[in-house]
């Protein structure tokens, strides 16, 4: 039989963050291997091709694999390697899906209210191969463009769109462009800032690894409109198949003539750069960046002049975040009427996040803005697991705040955000439970803003040092009177007097926690308890004798030897010797071991 | 290790010229900043070592002392501290006997390490060993992946 035939079947597996995490590359390589012991024996009446992409989203299931086989696609969860064989045997073998293994409800439901302008094509398409990209429309926006549009034309159609900065701040992207523009001198240049350094944000990272040629075609399009030649990509380090995936997209786009001399015929040149960051929060900020692309210490510095008037090398600098760039050839395709079409009139289009924490159906969204958080925790993350108690949502990262149950019907918007005390950022969304300590999250957060502060200005480094130690003697049982007033004041401080960005949402996490969560504060300060039981200084660890079987699982998981007890009888823990880690809270599956 | 220095400078002079660069190249090189390259680069490139330490102490990439055979990075970005990143470092600490987090052992053979989050919130926590991202960690399977590490050593 010859090749033409066969029957064509693809199977598409999710190699994106958490697909290959969770061992996308061993499932593809299991269905080849299950196919290939077939051959064997039986002359195969298909063929199979294997199609990689980029995230789908639903990273709670992963890995994800689509199996396309007599015009039919099915989507199976939660596949392991070991159950290729079977998928080959029943269901493209003998024609019958294996049920059981198949999609949910759930998916449907994490799906339903989202709208996918940008992770439509990054679960679907082949990221490392640049025809899958030209075949859904991809390199048409610059092509257009190139033919039909001038520079200024092409930043009023930005405006029109609303489309604001992804990466937090929420600045004009087409009033950013402008300026650029009007910059007098021949050398600008276009900066991809892709040093997602937010704790628990990842999309940019996806949306890199899944669609890496529409943030290339952005640049693309950035750099005509301003009138640059020269793009860097400043990506972390910490990053490596992000890293890969966009060298080899600009390697595949300076081929086929999208990168370089005279774009596809026309008097435009335009090249890029990949420069690695070397692990520095503070590199996100616009000028800390610059100085970390030149070689230097990444230090922010005063602004005006703003890069755009004195940046890289002193020259006009746009900078741009990735979420940003990959809307701009989405838009300049459908035009800025239908994308200024999907949010809120202040907030246009849609906007990508983090869903994490303690929700059922963890992963990447696209939502529309305006959504409510509320939609966002139960509708599509499908609630809390264990279904615990909801107690807040941590949205920016460490510049923004949490937001309790009592405003879950907050519309998800810069403005409306701003206006609870937390903000849009790059879009983290850490889903928090009963059983997280507010303090100890405030807490967490300036542990790590104080880490990451450059030392520059006096505010931020001394000023995040001091408000961690009042937070660590909270925490600790040696909370004072009066220190919430000190922490809001000091707080309001650093704000008002740090240099950049990092300093002056720094206490974010801090002021928000005290407004909403004042009463953990004061239990901490003045019970010396921690309400969620997670502080340990604050706790004892101790065996419940009727409840316990003597199982010795704490026994044996207590690192410290401070358990004791016989076989099938009540085992107890010595207090001095008690370390306080929860490793027999953990195993005891009789919920014998208690906390208090 | 001159014969590997060489290398190093004529890849920087044919390059950017930029320091971050050149520290990354040494590090990719010897896994770490040794002290003898610094004094080299800086004579040879009539720069003060003062400014090579300078970058290299404020990134955290990059390392000044030898690192272990195996890297063990514990995630404790937002979502992993949460879901109880932080306890699995603290238990891993105590297991590999070190004092502090991001700290070798005597004989090389371990490094542990904190990080801040590696893109991989949706399956929290998550431990990396050698550049493998194991998913949704727990003290107890850590401390079984750790020992089975040991044994295979």
């Amino acid at each position: 039989m010859g090749e033409e035939n066969l029957r064509k079947v693809i199977v598409r597996v999710c190699i994106g963050t958490g697909g290959l995490a969770a061992g996308g590359k061993e499932v593809i390589e299991a269905f080849k291997k299950a196919i290939n012991e077939f051959c064997v024996d039986v002359e195969l009446d298909f063929t199979c091709h294997y199609q990689k992409v980029g995230c789908r989203g639903f990273c709670a299931r992963d890995v994800l694999v689509d199996v396309v086989d007599r015009g039919k696609s099915v989507t199976y969860q939660s596949i392991k390697p070991e159950m290729a064989k079977r998928i080959v045997v029943d269901h493209i073998i003998n024609g019958k899906p294996v049920e059981e293994w198949l999609i949910d409800d759930s998916y449907y439901a994490f799906h339903e209210k989202q709208v996918k302008i940008l992770l439509k094509d990054c679960g679907t398409i082949d990221p490392e191969d640049i025809q899958a990209y030209i075949d859904v429309g991809g390199y048409s926006g610059i092509k257009k463009v190139l033919s039909e549009m001038t520079p200024e034309a092409v930043i009023e159609e930005i405006k029109a769109s609303g489309l604001r900065g992804r990466g937090g701040a929420g600045f004009p992207t087409g009033v950013k462009w402008e300026a650029g523009r009007r910059q007098p001198g021949d050398t600008k240049y276009i900066i991809c800032n892709a040093d997602e350094g937010d704790p628990g944000a990842f999309m940019d990272r996806s949306i890199i690894e899944g669609n890496p040629h529409s943030v290339i075609e952005g640049m693309l399009i950035a750099g005509y409109a301003v009138g640059s030649r020269e793009g860097y990509v400043y990506i972390r380090a910490e990053y490596p198949h992000a890293v890969e995936r966009l060298k080899l997209a600009i390697s595949q786009a300076r081929e086929r003539g999208y990168l370089g001399k005279r774009i596809m015929g026309y008097d435009f040149d335009f090249d890029i750069k990949i420069k690695l960051g070397a692990g520095a929060f503070v590199c996100g900020e616009e000028t800390a960046l610059i100085a970390s692309i030149e070689g230097q210490r990444g230090m922010p510095r005063a602004k005006p002049p703003f890069p755009v008037q004195s940046g890289l090398w002193g020259k006009p600098t746009v900078i741009n975040n990735v979420e940003t760039l990959s809307n701009i050839p989405y838009i300049i395709r459908n035009g800025a009427a239908w994308y200024a079409s999907v949010g809120t009139e202040k907030s246009r289009g849609t906007k990508v996040f983090a869903l994490t924490g303690k929700v059922k159906n963890t992963g990447l969204i696209e939502v529309p803005m305006g959504i409510r958080l509320g939609e966002i925790i139960y509708d599509i993350g499908g609630g809390i697991v264990g279904d615990k108690k909801f107690k807040a949502v941590q949205t920016g990262g460490p510049s923004g705040g949490c937001i309790p149950a009592s405003l879950l019907d907050t519309p998800v918007d810069y403005e409306s955000l701003a206006k609870v005390g937390s903000i849009i950022g790059s879009g983290g969304m850490v889903v928090l439970d009963e059983t997280d300590c507010m303090v100890n999250i405030a807490k967490f957060f300036l542990e790590f803003t104080q880490a990451e502060s450059c030392g520059k200005c006096v505010p931020c480094r001394i000023g995040t040092k001091r408000l961690l130690e009042i937070l660590d003697r909270i925490t600790k049982g040696r909370g004072r009177e009066g220190d919430i007033e000190l922490l809001e004041k000091l707080s309001n401080d650093v704000k008002l007097a740090s240099l950049c960005g990092l300093g002056q949402t720094a206490p974010n996490p801090v002021l928000s926690t005290i407004k909403f969560f004042r009463d953990e504060y004061e239990a901490h300060i003045r019970d010396k308890k921690c309400p969620a039981k997670v502080c340990k200084d604050l706790l004892t660890f101790y065996i419940i004798e009727e409840f316990c079987k003597g199982c010795g699982a704490c026994l044996r998981a207590c690192p410290a030897g401070a358990i004791t007890g016989e076989k099938k009888k009540p085992h107890r823990i010595n207090p001095e010797l008690c370390i306080k880690c929860g490793a027999c809270y953990d195993v005891c599956k009789f919920d014998a071991v208690r906390k208090d | 290790m001159e014969e590997r220095f060489y290398r190093i400078l004529d890849k920087y002079e044919k390059g950017d010229g930029n320091i971050i660069s050149l520290l990354q190249d040494i590090q990719a090189e010897f896994g770490y900043i040794p002290e003898e390259a610094v004094y080299w680069f800086s004579e040879r490139l009539d720069l003060p070592p003062s400014k090579f330490y300078g970058v290299a102490t404020f990134y955290a990439q990059f390392h000044l002392k030898p690192r272990g055979k195996n890297i063990i990075s514990v995630c404790c970005g937002t979502a992993c501290h949460v879901k109880g990143g932080t306890k699995i470092a603290e238990r891993l600490q105590k297991d590999l006997g070190l004092s502090s987090f991001d700290e070798t052992t005597p004989d090389r053979r371990f490094t542990l390490e904190v990080v801040r989050c590696v893109g991989a919130c949706s399956l929290a926590p998550v431990v990396i060993v050698n550049n493998k991202v194991h998913s949704e960690m727990t003290v107890e399977s850590t401390s079984r992946l750790i020992k089975k590490l040991v044994k295979e050593e």
